[in-house]
């Protein structure tokens, strides 16, 4: 043992390994085998009874669609207008990313408040548990994207180009969830009463959303359903899988800069805020 | 492994006591108060305290015990070492893979079967999947509850629940490991699984930082040990002197300006002092004493306590002298000697030393001192217990 004479070299390593801890994204590089095991944890908590795993992934989607009829039956009285068939197809496309986002919110923010006694006794990087949440209630969106290939097919909807937009409509939403998840699990565990204001919000925040109506149905004010990110990335989703019409490329950027911008923000808050977790929750 | 190690360098911890906001309802009145009224800090401040105050110490391929009573920051101090908590003040090192046994089990999800578990907790404290199935076969085997493996944990008891977090925790195989009194749980048997364990890995030069209210589990892992009081360190180096010291706190020397020890020692009946002893062996204990008071009708008396606390045994004067008194006048010396045949096994024992008068209140002691001495028994493989009652055996055909 050396009390006072320490070699350089273990000064050094000492000193590397304090760098290693800090750094908050080489840690979920080290501990990717836990990010995969607590997502597959919250899958088969889930999932156990196999036919009730499989009714939540679409059961939200399927909700959603069935108010939505409701309110394009409300409309077409209204204005006179026939239902028509692809209008309820883009809702339900538009559905299934609505009830993902929520979900993913819901269980993120929760995730580390409900997982209190293993942020207070072991150490590991904090941001796996909300962006496990996040990955978890993907796996849901899978299914129900399948279910809702199956139907678009027997619908006789049909591919286009604009399909290939899918994709990267998916990445923005991603690191849309995955940023506000971040933000919301680390307010929700200094301050308890937020998981009530995102109930709030996520219940009303589809009438905010174009998810019911596109933005075009608002006429001249359509664009204030386009400021919320989540509009254009919707509308893009529900042109590319049904609707085949182009898709507006300055409001995905925009979406895409919000979603950028909040995931950095959010990473930055959690990281900085991570060190008081133990105490405060 | 080598450079693995530890160090903490004046480490101050402060928490605050008391409610917090923690909730927005609260936080924006008192927002909306503190605009208007201006000054709402000194409160706040007055309501923090420190649960470490200037704590230092370096461990490198050692083990070290920290002990101390409830609330003198062991806990905490484990907490700023594996990451969970940073301190306000000072600098922590951690050089090496770590593992901590802070909470066993910490992750396990009742629904999920022991073998799920398994690799859940495993990936909680660190390890990679493909690590975890190398040594999962190694894991079970250990935890001793391989019928039940594929049952869910929620139908385990806890010494099951606490045998599987043990197991998985054993095999992260740390360089730096972390023990927080966690061997309370689980039978003897186990409990004896698992020191072998620890002592294993520290024989192979891993850092051992080992929590623990069992003096005794604390004497024969640790070689130096840190003494905590209200987050202060009061004694830092052996472990003999530290567990000394740590007695100190519930029996305090009554009136120590009464008698003074000036030497005490521990030896064999052949003279030669040390304090690692055989079972059965003979040993003397001399304490040279002298008076800062005149002493009338006092008697010496000797204990040995295990090192958890249990009293094994006790003599005095009176009893083996035939009453025959200490009586010395103020500033004079006598020497006070017992001879005994040392007839414990495996462990630490303190050898404590009182002296008494007829005439004070019994209870009330001249002198006390829990621990003047520590003596260490070899193990001994013929039995297990406290006790060495020399045991043979005979087998009988026919």
């Amino acid at each position: 043992m050396s009390a006072t004479t320490q070699s350089p070299m273990v000064t050094t390593a000492l000193a590397q390994a304090a760098a290693e801890r800090g750094s908050q994204q080489e840690g979920i590089l080290r501990y990717k085998d836990l990010l995969l095991m607590l997502i597959w944890r919250d899958i088969k908590i889930r999932y156990k009874q196999s036919i009730m795993g499989f009714f939540w992934a679409v059961l939200m989607p399927i909700l959603i669609v069935g108010s939505g009829l409701i309110v394009m039956v409300v409309f077409s009285t209204i204005s006179g207008h026939p239902i028509n068939k692809l209008d309820v197809l883009s809702v339900a496309a538009k559905a299934v990313p609505w009830a993902f986002f929520v979900g993913a919110i819901r269980f993120g923010t929760n995730s580390l408040v409900a997982n209190k006694e293993l942020v207070t006794k072991i150490y590991f990087p904090r941001a796996i548990m909300p962006l496990a949440s996040v990955l978890a209630s993907f796996f849901d969106f899978v299914i129900a994207e399948a279910v809702l290939a199956l139907v678009l097919v027997i619908a006789r909807v049909g591919v286009s180009i604009q399909l290939l937009w899918f994709p990267v409509l998916l990445l923005v939403l991603m690191i849309f969830t995955a940023g506000l998840s971040l933000l919301l699990a680390c307010a929700n565990l200094f301050f308890r009463d937020v998981k009530y204001l995102v109930e709030v919000v996520l219940t009303y925040g589809i009438f905010f959303t174009p998810v019911f109506y596109s933005a075009g149905k608002l006429g001249k004010l359509g664009w204030i359903l386009m400021l919320n990110p989540l509009g254009p990335i919707l509308e893009g989703m529900g042109n590319a899988l049904v609707l085949h019409q182009p898709l507006a490329v300055n409001w995905l950027l925009y979406a895409a800069a919000w979603s950028v911008a909040l995931f950095l923000v959010a990473w930055k808050i959690f990281d900085k805020s991570e060190a008081a977790f133990a105490e405060a929750i | 492994m080598g450079h693995s190690g530890i160090q903490f360098s004046g480490v101050w911890k402060k928490f605050a006591r008391g409610e917090k906001f923690d909730s927005l309802r609260d936080l924006i009145p008192s927002l909306v108060k503190y605009v208007v009224t201006g000054n709402h800090r000194g409160d706040l401040k007055a309501r923090e305290f420190w649960a470490l105050k200037d704590v230092s110490f370096d461990v490198q391929g050692q083990a070290m015990a920290l002990i101390g009573p409830n609330g003198s920051g062991k806990s905490t101090a484990l907490k700023l070492l594996s990451g969970i908590l940073k301190p306000d003040r000072g600098d922590v090192h951690v050089h090496g893979r770590l593992g901590a046994l802070i909470e066993l089990g910490a992750g396990f999800h009742p629904d999920l079967t022991g073998r799920e578990n398994i690799y859940l907790n495993g990936t909680i404290l660190g390890m990679k999947k493909a690590e975890i199935t190398r040594k999962f076969d190694e894991i079970v085997e250990f935890s001793g509850i391989s019928e039940f493996i594929d049952t869910p944990v929620k139908r385990y008891s806890s010494g099951m629940y606490a045998r599987l977090g043990f197991s998985v925790a054993a095999h992260i195989d740390p360089e730096v490991l972390l023990v927080d009194e966690v061997l309370s749980v689980g039978d003897y048997h186990f409990q004896q699984k698992c020191f072998d364990k620890m002592r294993d890995f520290v024989r192979r030069g891993t850092t051992l930082v080992f929590v623990s209210h069992n003096m005794a589990a604390v004497g024969s892992l640790c070689k130096t040990a840190l003494l905590l009081k209200h987050g202060v360190p009061v004694f830092q180096g052996d472990v003999a002197g530290a567990i000394q010291k740590y007695y100190s706190f519930y029996e305090e020397e009554t009136s120590n300006d009464n008698v003074e020890l000036v030497d005490v020692r521990l030896s064999s009946t052949s003279g030669e002092e040390r304090e690692v002893f055989e079972p059965g062996e003979g040993v003397v204990l001399e304490v040279k004493l002298k008076a800062l008071q005149d002493l009338h009708n006092a008697h010496a008396a000797l204990l040995i306590h295990t090192a958890d606390g249990q009293l094994v045994f006790d003599t005095a004067t009176s009893r083996l002298l035939d009453n025959r008194p200490l009586e010395m006048k103020k500033g004079k010396s006598a020497t006070v000697k017992f001879a005994l045949d040392m007839n414990l096994r495996s462990g630490v024992f303190l050898l404590g030393f009182n002296i008494s008068s007829d005439i004070v209140v019994p209870g009330q002691y001249i002198y006390y001192n829990g621990c003047v001495k520590r003596v260490v028994m070899t193990r001994e493989q013929k039995a297990n217990g406290i006790v060495h009652l020399n045991p043979r055996a005979e087998l009988t055909f026919g």
